[in-house]
Order: structure tokens, then C-alpha cells, then sequence
């Protein structure tokens, strides 16, 4: 009875040497090293892809580049027949329709969000929210097409008639209305950018601290003016941030834009006339383009358009995270 | 120094346009389905989901094609779209915590902010122009770009709400870290990560730009993916703009399929997902 095979235990129970445990320890770990390294890759085609868009566009616009130069985005003639582009009108209508979409939106959405996380009653608060998210969730096209068969009538056939005899007088409405104008696609475009601007300041007011609203109360302030002396002072790069966030969206809608801004390459200040932009020129030239200059030209406003809104929404991301940190503020707005 | 009354009487008017404001905002969403409604449903018939388009002055012919057409670019846009956007929300949140996380999370938030119809072009250099000719696979490979950075933020939002007691639990007893996370942390939030899909994909499937010189569009039905292929956007666009009152009449009920198709997704979605924060 005493000799009790030891080769029988011996392999159930073997002493690992330090050298073994250590090789055990790195197979584990293979495993692990694997997991993070593909996700690791996945992460890097996000930064890849921004950079193979940015050498795309420059590169098939170089053509355009080295034919007009700078001067490119100063002239405003646009002629694929002839061969002649100049993109100031494209430029100038995306600038000019989405300024006038943000003077419309930005009171109202931060009407929106004050009255969302200050004074709607509780029960109010998520259904109203969430009816406003959902304008973001309404395909543009879709606007487009409400734009075209009522946006524009009533425009034209209701707001306009009264309208007339107030603001008739100002340069930005001078001249004959015919309905598809630079006016029409900044109210949709107010539509649009509407739920973003709304959703990302609520966010942003949320995040000021109770204490804040409390010691404005306590000092005597009414609520509303609790509201315009503390609390949005407080969220104030964040509600810039969000509007500038708005304004990224609005720079680069296409569908309901090309359908009722009337597409005509001209610089003109009146409201009334129609305009052009960037991203519906080359939603409506894209793919009939006449020659490989004009495919260029269309490079060369998409790569403007690009870096335009790269910065805008570089700028935007940094005021929103220094109020709320790196969380994907506005994410529920899509 | 106003008198207590009068700063009382501003702040109820400005409380109350701030109502006022709430209102006005949801005034065009109840317009937009309202019109929707009238002017599309008295189209919607048997015909309108199984006829495809036919040519003007032919009478009947319906949106069979565009809807096909719209749910085969937008699985494509899922197989190419999703893998990559979970994984990289499941980066963000396991391993994202260092600068290489924030510089990728800044990426994806921007990226969100690139035009649509720039992924578009993009696609079209990529796929369209080595290829020869529109295809559906390239639509689809559009709108799965336009996927992976929403998804990934909404992913990484989802795995961080897993408790981190399930993570520790798991480690305990002996499970490696990478089964840990992909077992029991990212299937804990496949749920969520489910209705994150949702949302995006009820969000590509009314994008029309990239599609525009990718999938082309396509009068006929058509499932091939080399070749163009209609979408419900695009036909919607189309006939909007085309001169006929037919045509119109369609673009409504086209409308009015989309929207259905879309607002449902993101009700659905949105539904569970507030009801997982307030779980959380």
C-alpha cells in the first residue's frame, strides 16, 4: 500500500515551474491581445476614411485647381459648355440659405430647450421631445416634397401678399417672388436643423448644475430670468456649439435644398430670388456632367464643401464636449 | 429697478413663448403626416406594391420595384455597415478610454457631420467609376459608410451601460477578458445594440444624395446588385419633380410608404432605448 504509483497523480497535480506559469499566462492573453487588435484596426478605418475622402476629392479636382486656381472660388460664371466655372454663387447660396435657416431655427429651438428642461410640466417633457427628434428622423426628401406642393404656395399665395406691404421696402426682399427661392429653402432648412439645435442645447442645459438654478432663485430672480442670467450664460459655449452643430447640418443638405431653392447660379441678396448651392449643384450635375472639367469643378466645390463642414463640426464638437465631456451629446437626435 | 410685478408679468409672457416655441416646433411634423395622409393613402392599393413604375401615359404601375429596390441597398448597407460600426462602438467603449479612444470618438462625431452626398461622390470614385457603371452595391456600400459612425457612437453608449458587476463577475470566475467582453458585456447589451441598428438604419433608408450617382435608380424592377437599382427616395424624387399629376400622386404615396417604413423604426428603437436608460 505504500507504494502508490506516483506517475498516477503526478500528471493531475504537476508543479509548474515559473517559466510555466509565465507561458501559461501569455496564452491566455493571446486571445485577449487578438480581440483588442481587430477592434483596434476597425477603429482606425474611421480616421482612414476621412483622410481616402479628402485625397479623393482633392485629387479628381486637381484639374479645376490648376485651370482656375483661387480664382475659382471668386467668379461667378458657370458654364460647362463653354468650359468656364466659377463656383462664388454655389458658395454663396450655401452660406447665405443657411444663415437665414439658423435665424429662423435658433430662437425657436432654444425656446424648445428652455421650455423642455425649465418649465414644461414633467409629464409634458418626453413626448414634446421626442415629436421634435423626430422632425430630425423625417427623410429630406420628404421635405422636398412638402416644399414644393406647400411650402411654396403658401409662401407665394398667403405669406407673401401681406407680407409685402411690410418688408417690400428692404433690399433682401426686393424683386418678383415666383416661389422656388433662397426664402423657401431656409425655412425648410430651419425645419431641419431645428430638432439638432434643440436636442444638443437641451442636453446642454441639463448639465448645469441644480445649485446654479437654485442660488438664482434664491437671490430673488424669477424663473425666466433665472433662465436668461444663469443658466444660459452658464451653457453658453455649449448652445453655440450646438447652434454651430445646426449650422454643419444645414451646409450640407441636398434633396429638400435642390428641390425648392430653384438651382440658378446667381448671386443675388433678395430672399425672393432663387439661388443655388454646393450640394444640390452637384446633385443635379453630378452625374450629367459634360466634360471632365466640369467633373472637376464638381470635385472641387464638393472638396470646398467638405472642409467647410469638417471645421464647422470640429468647432461645434469642442464647445459641446467642454460642457459635457466626451459623451455623444446630440446622438439621440438622429 | 422694475417694479416686482412687472418682472413677474415678463417672465409668464416669456414662459409662455417659450410654449409657444414648442408648438410652432411641432407644428410642421403634424402638417407633414397630415399631408402625407390625405394626399398619399387614397393612392395606396394592391397595385402600388406590386406593380413597378411604368412609363408616362400607360395607366396603373406602382412603387414595387423602389421598394424592393430600398430594402435590398439598405441590407447591403447593414452587411457592410454594421460589423464595422458595433465593433468600433465596442473599441470606444472597452478600450477607449486613452487618446486614441477620444481622437477616434472626435473622428466619428465629425464624420457624422460630412454631407451625405460626399460619401456619395466618394462612393462613386471607389466603386462607380473603376467599375464602369452605377451599381446597386455601390448605394449600398454608400449608406453602409454613412451606418458605421452613428452606429458606433450609439453602440459604445449601449455596452457602457452593462454593469460593470456582470464584467467582474465573469472575470472571476476565470473567463479571459475577451470572452468576458464579447460573452457577457456585448451580449448583455445586444438588445440595445439592436435598436441602435434601428434608429441608423431607419435613418440611411431615407437618405437620397448618395444615392444619387451610385444606385442611380431604375425604372424596372430589378434585383441585380451590378447594375442600377431603384430606391423609394429616389423614385419619390423623381416623381416630385416630374411634370405629371400621376406622377405626383405617386411621390405622396411613395412619401407616405417611407415615412411609415422610417418613423416606425425610430419609434420602435427610441421606445426601448428610453425605457433601457431608465433601467440603467
Amino acid at each position: 500500500m505504500t507504494d502508490v504509483p506516483a506517475t498516477a497523480l503526478e500528471p493531475l497535480a504537476p508543479k509548474p515551474t515559473a517559466e510555466e506559469r509565465w507561458r501559461a499566462l501569455r496564452t491566455v492573453s493571446r486571445g485577449d491581445l487578438i480581440y483588442r487588435s481587430v477592434l483596434t484596426v476597425l477603429a482606425l478605418l474611421l480616421p482612414l476614411l476621412v483622410v481616402l475622402i479628402a485625397v479623393e476629392l482633392v485629387s479628381n479636382a486637381m484639374p479645376a485647381v490648376h485651370k482656375f486656381g483661387f480664382g475659382f472660388l471668386a467668379h461667378s460664371t458657370w458654364d460647362p459648355v463653354r468650359g468656364q466655372f466659377g463656383a462664388l454663387p454655389l458658395i454663396f447660396g450655401t452660406l447665405y440659405s443657411s444663415l437665414v435657416a439658423l435665424v429662423i431655427a435658433v430662437p425657436l429651438a432654444l425656446g424648445c430647450a428652455i421650455f423642455l428642461t425649465e418649465f414644461a410640466p414633467r409629464w409634458l417633457r418626453t413626448p414634446v421631445a421626442t415629436l421634435i427628434e423626430l422632425l430630425a428622423a423625417v427623410p429630406s426628401v420628404i421635405y422636398g416634397l412638402w416644399g414644393i406642393f406647400v411650402l411654396i404656395p403658401l409662401l407665394r399665395d398667403h405669406f407673401w401678399p401681406v407680407a409685402r406691404h411690410v418688408l417690400g421696402e428692404l433690399p433682401i426682399f426686393s424683386g418678383v417672388f415666383y416661389g422656388p427661392s433662397v426664402l423657401a429653402a431656409g425655412v425648410i432648412l430651419a425645419v431641419m436643423v431645428l430638432p439638432y439645435i434643440t436636442a444638443v442645447s437641451r442636453e446642454v442645459l441639463l448639465a448645469v448644475p441644480p445649485s446654479q438654478r437654485e442660488a438664482g432663485l434664491a437671490l430673488g430672480a424669477t424663473r425666466w430670468e433665472t433662465v436668461t442670467t444663469v443658466i444660459l450664460p452658464y451653457g453658453r459655449a455649449g448652445i453655440i456649439g450646438a447652434v454651430i452643430l445646426g449650422l454643419g447640418r444645414a451646409l450640407g443638405e441636398t434633396m429638400a435644398v435642390t428641390m425648392v431653392i430653384g438651382n440658378r447660379h446667381e448671386v443675388s441678396a433678395s430672399l425672393l430670388q432663387p439661388g443655388y448651392t454646393i450640394a444640390a449643384a452637384i446633385a443635379n450635375e453630378f452625374s450629367e456632367a459634360v466634360s471632365d472639367m466640369h467633373l472637376a469643378a464638381l470635385f472641387m466645390v464638393g472638396a470646398v464643401l467638405f472642409l467647410i463642414t469638417i471645421i464647422v463640426n470640429t468647432l461645434a464638437r469642442v464647445l459641446v464636449w467642454r460642457v459635457a465631456r466626451g459623451s455623444a451629446v446630440g446622438s439621440t437626435a438622429i | 429697478m422694475r417694479g416686482r410685478l412687472i418682472r413677474r408679468l415678463f417672465g409668464s409672457l416669456m414662459t409662455g413663448a417659450t410654449y409657444g416655441a414648442a408648438a410652432l416646433a411641432i407644428l410642421p411634423l403634424a402638417v407633414i403626416l397630415g399631408m402625407l395622409l390625405v394626399k398619399g393613402a387614397g393612392s395606396l392599393d394592391w397595385n402600388f406594391f406590386t406593380k413597378s413604375a411604368v412609363p408616362f401615359g400607360e395607366s396603373g404601375g406602382g412603387f414595387a420595384n423602389a421598394i424592393v429596390g430600398t430594402l435590398i441597398i439598405v441590407g447591403l448597407a447593414c452587411a457592410v455597415g454594421v460589423p464595422i460600426g458595433v465593433g468600433i462602438g465596442v473599441f470606444l467603449a472597452e478600450f477607449g478610454g486613452g487618446q486614441l479612444g477620444l481622437a477616434i470618438r472626435f473622428v466619428a462625431d465629425v464624420l457624422n457631420g460630412v454631407p451625405s452626398i460626399v460619401i456619395g461622390i466618394f462612393a462613386w470614385t471607389w466603386l462607380v467609376k473603376p467599375m464602369g457603371h452605377f451599381s446597386a452595391l455601390a448605394g449600398g456600400v454608400a449608406l453602409g459608410m454613412i451606418l458605421v459612425p452613428i452606429l458606433a457612437r450609439t453602440t459604445e453608449e449601449m455596452v457602457r451601460l452593462v454593469p460593470n458587476s456582470l464584467r467582474e463577475a465573469a472575470l472571476a470566475l476565470g473567463y479571459q477578458r475577451w470572452r468576458t467582453s464579447l460573452q457577457v458585456v456585448v451580449r448583455t447589451a445586444a438588445a440595445g445594440i439592436l435598436t441602435g441598428c434601428l434608429v441608423a438604419v431607419a435613418r440611411v433608408a431615407g437618405e437620397t444624395a448618395p444615392l444619387l450617382f451610385t444606385a442611380l435608380g431604375n425604372q424596372f424592377f430589378s434585383t441585380r446588385l451590378q447594375g442600377p437599382m431603384a430606391a423609394l427616395p429616389l423614385q419619390v424624387y423623381v416623381y416630385a419633380l416630374g411634370p405629371y399629376d400621376e406622377w405626383h400622386r405617386q411621390a405622396w404615396a411613395g412619401a407616405l410608404v417611407l415615412i411609415m417604413l422610417v418613423l416606425v423604426l425610430s419609434l420602435v428603437a427610441r421606445t426601448v432605448v428610453r425605457a433601457k436608460r431608465q433601467h440603467a
